[in-house]
Order: C-alpha cells, then sequence, then structure tokens
C-alpha cells in the first residue's frame, strides 16, 4: 500500500498527512506560542536588566524598608514620615479597604431604592429612578469625583463659616468634622458583649429555625436578634459605666478645632462611587425583580400571605439568584474603580504607590504589588460572592 | 300574545366611568392612586422641577453669551447672578477639541472626522448597501488615512508598507502551502505563481519604503504630544474599539480551545487584566513598556497598547458569552462538512455569537469610552484634561467658571454615550427577530 491509495480492506485507517493530523498541529501551536512566550519573557527581561542597571536601579523588594518621607492626608493606622515606604503602601491599601467596603454598603443600598423605584407604580418616581440611571451611567466616573472634588466640596466655604449640621457636625471645604469617640479602658468590655451578642443572635436563630421544622411553631427571630445584638453592649455599656465620651468640634474665630475630620477627597470618592455604581445595581436589581414571574406574586396572594411577606418569603429570595452574580461584579468594579482616587489625591494604594514610584523608581516592583492586591481582592470578594450564590442557587433534581 | 321576560339582545356595555380614561384616569392610576402615592408624586415631582429648572436656569437663562475675559462673567459687572459663562468655553474651545495641535493643521483633524463621518453613518444605517466594501473602508483603508493625516509625514510610505506587509504574509501563507504539499506527494499546485508574484510584488513596496523613493510629497508631522483634548479621547476610543474585536475575538476563541496551553495562556491574560484597575493597566504601559522594549515608544502609543490590552480582555468574554450560546449542532454540522478550524469558526460560528452578543460590544465600547478619562492621570491630555486645564487660566477665574467647564464637558460625553447606547437598543430590537412574534 502507499500513499494516496485507497487503504485495503481491514480497517486501517486512512493515513493523514502529519500535519493535518489534530493532535501533532496541536503540539506543533502550542510549541510556537511557548516559544514566542519564552522568547518575549527573555527580551523583555534582558531589556529590563540593561535599563534597571543604566538608570542605576537595584530590583527587588529592598527599598520598602528604606525612610519614605512624605505625609499622608488619612490614614487608618498610625503614620509618621519616618516611616518605611512598606508601611506607607499598607496605609494605601487600608484606604483602598475602607472607600471600597463603605462603598459597597452604601451603594448596595441606594441601588435597591433605585431599583425598586424604577419598578414603582407612580410614575413621577419610575421616570426620576430612569433618568438618575441614565444620566449617571452615560457620565465618565473620573468626570463625576472631579466634578464632585472641584465644583462641589471645593467651592464649600471654609472653616470659618461651615455649615453646622445638628450642632456638631461642621461641612467646610476641609472635609466633614464630626464628634470624635473617645474609649475608655472599660469599653472592651462594651466590644466583648457586641461580639457575643453577635453569636448569641445567630445560636437563637439557627436553634429557632431548627424548632419550626420540627414542630411549626414559630419564634419572633428577628426581634430577639436585633434585641441581643444592640442590646447587650448597650447593657454593657451601663454597666461599665459609661466608658465611650465624645470630643466635640468647636469652631473657633478662624478654624475648627477638636473632633475629626473626614477629608472631601474621600468624600468626593464615596460620593461618586456610590451614585455610580448604585446606577448600574439599579438596573441589576430591576431585572432580578423582573424576572420573577408574577405568577409567585398570585400564588403567594392565594395561600393568603401579607404583600410584607409575598415580598420576602417569595419574590426576593428567587430575584436574588438573578441579582447575586452581577452584584458580584459590579462590587468588584467598585473596589476597582476606588483606584480613581489617584486623580483627586486621596491616598488610596494607587495613589500613594505611584508617590513612592516617583521617588524610588522601582516601577516593577510597584506595579507587582498593586496588582497582586487587587487580584488577591477580587479572588476573596468572589470566592465569598460564589459560596453565598451557592447557598442560595435553586436546587433542582 | 306573548310576552318574553327573556332579552333577546345583549345589554350594551356602559361606558367606563370618566374618572378610568382618558388623561384624568391616567393621572388617578399612576400619580394619585393612593394618599403615599401622592405625597411621592408631589415630592417627585417637586425635585424634578428643582433639577431640571436648575439646570436649564444656569445653562441657558442666567448665562453670559459673549465677553471677552472673566469681567464679562462676574455677578457685580453683568447685574445678576451669572449662570454658564459661555464666553470661556468659546474662548478655550481649540484647546478643549486640540489640545496644542498647531492652529494652522486643524484643518486635518477637522478632515479626518469629515471621513470618519461619512464612513461611519452609512455603516450604522441597516439600509445603506454596500455594508461590505463600507467595512473594509472603515477598517481597513480608514485608520492609514487618519494616522497619515493626523500625524503626517509621507502621505504614500505608510500605504506602500502596509501593502507590502500585506503581501508578504499572504505569499508565506502560499509557499508554506505549497511546500507543504510537496512533502505530501501532491501535484505541485497552480497558485505557486501567484505566491512568488505576490512575494516579489510585497519584497519591492517594502524596498521602496527604504530607497525614500516617496518620502516626498509630505505633510508636516504633528508630535502626539501636540494633540490633546477631545482629539485624544476619541483616539484613544477608537484604537481600544478597533482593536478589542480582534484581540477579543483571538483570546475568546483560546479560552475555549482544546489545546491546555493556548487556553491557559488566554484565561490567565484574561483574568489578571480583568482583575486589575485599568488604572494599574496604564501604569503598566506607561512605566514598564519602556523598560521592557529596547527603544520607549511614543507616550500616546503605550497608552494606546494598554487601552487595547484592557478592551481586549473585557472584549474577550463578552464574545465568550456569545460563542456559549451557540448550539453543538452547529459546530458538528461544520465539521461535518468537512470545514477546517478557520473555517468553522469564521464561517458558521463566529458570525452567530457576535451577532449575538452586538448589544454587549456596544455597552464595552461606551465603557471604553467612559474609561479614555483615565488617560489623563499618566500625563495624556484629553477632554477632562484640557478641561482641568482650563479651569487653572487666572484670566478666566470666576465663580462659574468650573461649572460651565462641567457643564460642557458633560454634554459632550453624555452625548457621545447616550447615543451609543440607544443605537444598542436599536440594534438588539432589530436583531430580535427570532424571539418576535
Amino acid at each position: 500500500m502507499t500513499d494516496g491509495t485507497l487503504p485495503a480492506q481491514g480497517g486501517t485507517a486512512p493515513k493523514v498527512a502529519f500535519f493535518n493530523d489534530p493532535k501533532i498541529r496541536g503540539y506543533i501551536f502550542q510549541a510556537v506560542a511557548l516559544a514566542i512566550l519564552i522568547f518575549m519573557i527573555y527580551s523583555a527581561v534582558s531589556n529590563a536588566v540593561t535599563n534597571l542597571t543604566n538608570q542605576r536601579i537595584a530590583a527587588g523588594f529592598g527599598f520598602l524598608n528604606n525612610t519614605a518621607g512624605f505625609g499622608i492626608s488619612q490614614t487608618l493606622i498610625p503614620w509618621g514620615e519616618a516611616m518605611s515606604y512598606g508601611r506607607a503602601f499598607v496605609v494605601g491599601l487600608l484606604n483602598t479597604l475602607l472607600v471600597a467596603v463603605v462603598g459597597v454598603v452604601l451603594a448596595t443600598f441606594l441601588g435597591f431604592v433605585v431599583g425598586i423605584a424604577r419598578l414603582s407604580p407612580n410614575w413621577v418616581i419610575s421616570k426620576i429612578a430612569y433618568w438618575y440611571v441614565e444620566v449617571i451611567r452615560n457620565l465618565p466616573l473620573l468626570f463625576q469625583i472631579l466634578f464632585w472634588y472641584l465644583a462641589v466640596l471645593a467651592t464649600m466655604p471654609g472653616p470659618r463659616d461651615a455649615y453646622s449640621i445638628f450642632g456638631n457636625f461642621y461641612a467646610s471645604n476641609r472635609g466633614l468634622t464630626m464628634p470624635k469617640p473617645m474609649f475608655g479602658d472599660a469599653a472592651v468590655g462594651i466590644l466583648i458583649a457586641l461580639i457575643v451578642g453577635v453569636i448569641a443572635a445567630f445560636v437563637v436563630r439557627s436553634w429557632a429555625y431548627k424548632r419550626q421544622a420540627e414542630t411549626g411553631q414559630q419564634f419572633p427571630v428577628a426581634l430577639t436578634m436585633w434585641g441581643l445584638i444592640l442590646g447587650l453592649p448597650i447593657i454593657a455599656y451601663f454597666l461599665t459605666g459609661m466608658p465611650i465620651s465624645f470630643e466635640y468640634p468647636t469652631k473657633g474665630r478662624f478654624n475648627l478645632s477638636g473632633g475629626t475630620t473626614v477629608i472631601p477627597e474621600f468624600i468626593a470618592l464615596v460620593i461618586a462611587l456610590v451614585a455610580y455604581t448604585a446606577a448600574f445595581i439599579g438596573e441589576i436589581v430591576r431585572a432580578g425583580i423582573q424576572a420573577v414571574s408574577h405568577g409567585q406574586t398570585e400564588a403567594g396572594r392565594s395561600l393568603g400571605l401579607s404583600e410584607g411577606r409575598i415580598l420576602n418569603l417569595i419574590v426576593i429570595p428567587q430575584a436574588m439568584r438573578v441579582i447575586i452574580p452581577p452584584l458580584t461584579s459590579q462590587y468588584l468594579n467598585l473596589t476597582k474603580n476606588s483606584s480613581l482616587a489617584v486623580g483627586i489625591g486621596y491616598p488610596d494604594m494607587v495613589s500613594v504607590g505611584g508617590t513612592i514610584l516617583n521617588q524610588t523608581g522601582q516601577a516593577i516592583e510597584i506595579i507587582a504589588m498593586w496588582m497582586g492586591c487587587y487580584l488577591t481582592v477580587s479572588i476573596i470578594t468572589s470566592i465569598f460572592m460564589n459560596w453565598y450564590n451557592q447557598r442560595i442557587a435553586l436546587v433542582e433534581r | 300574545m306573548t310576552t318574553s321576560f327573556v332579552r333577546s339582545e345583549l345589554v350594551t356595555p356602559d361606558a367606563p366611568p370618566a374618572s378610568l380614561v382618558g388623561p384624568v384616569g391616567w393621572v388617578r392610576k399612576n400619580l394619585f392612586s393612593s394618599i403615599p402615592n401622592a405625597v411621592l408624586t408631589l415630592v417627585g415631582a417637586y425635585i424634578a422641577y428643582k433639577l431640571v429648572w436648575s439646570f436649564v436656569d444656569f445653562t441657558i437663562v442666567r448665562a453670559v453669551w459673549t465677553g471677552a475675559d472673566r469681567e464679562a462673567c462676574l455677578d457685580a459687572k453683568v447685574g445678576w447672578a451669572v449662570g454658564a459663562c459661555w464666553p470661556f468655553i468659546w474662548a478655550k474651545f481649540g484647546q478643549f477639541m486640540y489640545g496644542f495641535y498647531p492652529v494652522e493643521f486643524r484643518w486635518r483633524v477637522n478632515l479626518t472626522y469629515i471621513i470618519a463621518i461619512l464612513l461611519l453613518v452609512p455603516l450604522l444605517i441597516p439600509k445603506v448597501p454596500y455594508k461590505a466594501l463600507n467595512a473594509v473602508l472603515f477598517f481597513g483603508a480608514f485608520p492609514i488615512l487618519a494616522f497619515t493625516l493626523l500625524y503626517g509625514g509621507s502621505i504614500i510610505n505608510p500605504w506602500l508598507s502596509v501593502i507590502g506587509w500585506l503581501a508578504v504574509m499572504f505569499a508565506v501563507v502560499l509557499l508554506v502551502a505549497y511546500v507543504l504539499s510537496v512533502i505530501e506527494k501532491k501535484p505541485v499546485a497552480p497558485y505557486l505563481n501567484y505566491g512568488a508574484g505576490i512575494l516579489a510584488v510585497g519584497v519591492s513596496c517594502m524596498l521602496l519604503v527604504r530607497t525614500g523613493l516617496f518620502a516626498e510629497p509630505t505633510m508636516p508631522i504633528v508630535e502626539t504630544r501636540q494633540w490633546g483634548g477631545l482629539l485624544v479621547t476619541l483616539v484613544v476610543a477608537t484604537v481600544g474599539i478597533v482593536a478589542a474585536l480582534p484581540i477579543g475575538v483571538a483570546l475568546a476563541l483560546g479560552r475555549r480551545s482544546k489545546l491546555p496551553m493556548i487556553r491557559f495562556l488566554s484565561v490567565a491574560l484574561i483574568e489578571v487584566v480583568r482583575g486589575v484597575p485599568l488604572i494599574t493597566v496604564l501604569f503598566f504601559a506607561t512605566y514598564l513598556l519602556p523598560l521592557f522594549l529596547e527603544r520607549s515608544p511614543d507616550a500616546l502609543l503605550r497608552v494606546l497598547v494598554g487601552v487595547s490590552i484592557f478592551s481586549g480582555a473585557y472584549m474577550a468574554e463578552t464574545i465568550r458569552g456569545g460563542l456559549q450560546a451557540i448550539p453543538k449542532g452547529q459546530f458538528e454540522g461544520a465539521q461535518a462538512l468537512g470545514l477546517n478550524y478557520p473555517r468553522m469558526m469564521g464561517l458558521i460560528v463566529l458570525p452567530q455569537a457576535l451577532k449575538l452578543v452586538i448589544p454587549g460590544i456596544v455597552n464595552a465600547f461606551i465603557g471604553l469610552f467612559k474609561d479614555t478619562t483615565l488617560v489623563s492621570i499618566v500625563a495624556i491630555f484629553d477632554l477632562l484634561g484640557g478641561l482641568r486645564a482650563g479651569f487653572t487660566d487666572p484670566q478666566w477665574a470666576s465663580p462659574v467658571t468650573l461649572y460651565t467647564g462641567f457643564a460642557f464637558a458633560g454634554i459632550i460625553y453624555f452625548s457621545f454615550c447616550y447615543f451609543m447606547s440607544r443605537y444598542s437598543i436599536f440594534v438588539e430590537n432589530r436583531l430580535n427577530t427570532g424571539r418576535r412574534r
């Protein structure tokens, strides 16, 4: 048998040219891809080595121990200019996380309000929600951050003429000044009470669910939980002799003194992030609620459930299945978008890292640290949300 | 005489009460169905009125339209609480639109815009014929033309070198096919002559570029450092959008490939890029590309590379959604017809997949257009950068300058994005033929 003739009877497969064999072809493609990749990495590394040598920059993370020598306008952990670059980066990371957490909580709340308002039978309310979504979604986020920062907050009156809210809060172009809680030594007791309360609340909840499943008897779960979570710390507060006091800001002739101040960069960033993300969350919530068939509501009514229970027990759990996955990506987007802080100088991870980069020239290390941190946060968020998603997912056969 | 107590015809139904139909009924149902609803309506209407009126009041009613400097926009000079200071916009208009692009060459930018619109509008209207030709012109010829017009330099050389590269690539493919056919001991393919001819054309084109015979005629070069404003916004957005499609298709196919190596590389690239903010990708492009390459590329080019990779990774996920929606039977059908992988994907799968995700693609475009504002952080001068620079001019410093600038830029950004989102809805409805009853 020679090439080009039909195979003899006997079942040997027709011979295919080696380059037409999908398996071999696959190996060739992958080998080529790998070779290109290795060449690119090799040339990148060798160029980087040459360039770094020319610029006299030592590669590696040793610079993180050097003294930073710059100030940071908002710090969650103690910070001084004599501290190291590594600590500065951690300060920035914590500031990023602070914006992300505050932003996620507020954006979820506002987003649900917007989404429900979009579905309101009231024409005016649903139109307002519609135009809110359209306008906010069609303007760049950095534009909105700059608007809040430059056009709204920076044009507020100075500390001398600060607006006073409730007497103890002052809003000025320096930010929002508010009473600062002072914790006495015994305040630890309150914290312990709070932790105990939260644990007890969840124990009660699982006990109540179990009892209901077994005997059918209901227990006022929500009320008890709130009672435990809020009540225990309050009792502890009085038992330990009221260890928390407030230092109130006072308006002097030229300046505000005392209290604690939230910097305007933080406020502008949070307002813009929350408004922007809420518009997207609103659309997600609306789609989720609309995805629950109306028959479910009607079935609930025919069972004689009240409207509130229909919403709580039937509609929202089913809507959440549609809402959770896109909501997760919005949370991640908000976290990533908080990096726009660098545009107005809020000292987040990117902003502080950029300062370090400019001072030391350690571009590779800083950018690797940024990417590593963001990837870690993204992965943790998605793992948590996926776990939650699996818990609420529809269980089929 | 019989008396019937049974009606022989139906009673004609009464008209619904006037309070349930017409405008009155609509108002009662949608605005005042209950007392809380009525309160909501009134509060909502008041807020909406306040917002809309303050915008109209600021931009039109109380606005100042002419003037030479800040004096024209001061309350004391004008005599009322001034709204928008439009003379500020007129004065800075060139800066907002072109950056520092030399005034005498701005016609080149305008000409590029006009050609872009002339090519784009027929592409967007479904009824206009010659879509394929139009698309080739817009995606193939227009970029070279736009580059030549905007950057300047030799007019013929870029075309020659592109033709040369295409011809060489084409010829190499033909020659490889020839070599393979020789190995297989098949009769020598008749297109070998064409292959050699095309190679000759390609090489001679590239040699012509080298000799500099066509270095003339030239247009004066405008360095990308001088570009700015809306021009840069549009260049970054367009390049990102055009580059995102092929990168996205390649990565999406790679992600669904059966070859583990290719799949791993695609997944790694997509997930890393999507897991970090755009600004870190831009920093990567700005600070690390010069380190990793022998010669540092132009600043704008670096940003364009970063934006392209970023938008490509996002586009890949959109396209993957489309690929996943194609039933297995389509792949099997293509294989049963004996189509190879490129043909199966190119002729059967991708056209259907891309059509499915057009709305998603448009949404990705909107996102990219908004994201172009971030280039101002790595010192590229886009519309937002121009705006911020305009604010610092003491000649125009007045209490309303900031608001005027934000109103102007906001209107521009909003119109672009809103138009794109409307178009996406229009396309969605048009393509929805299968599901429409």
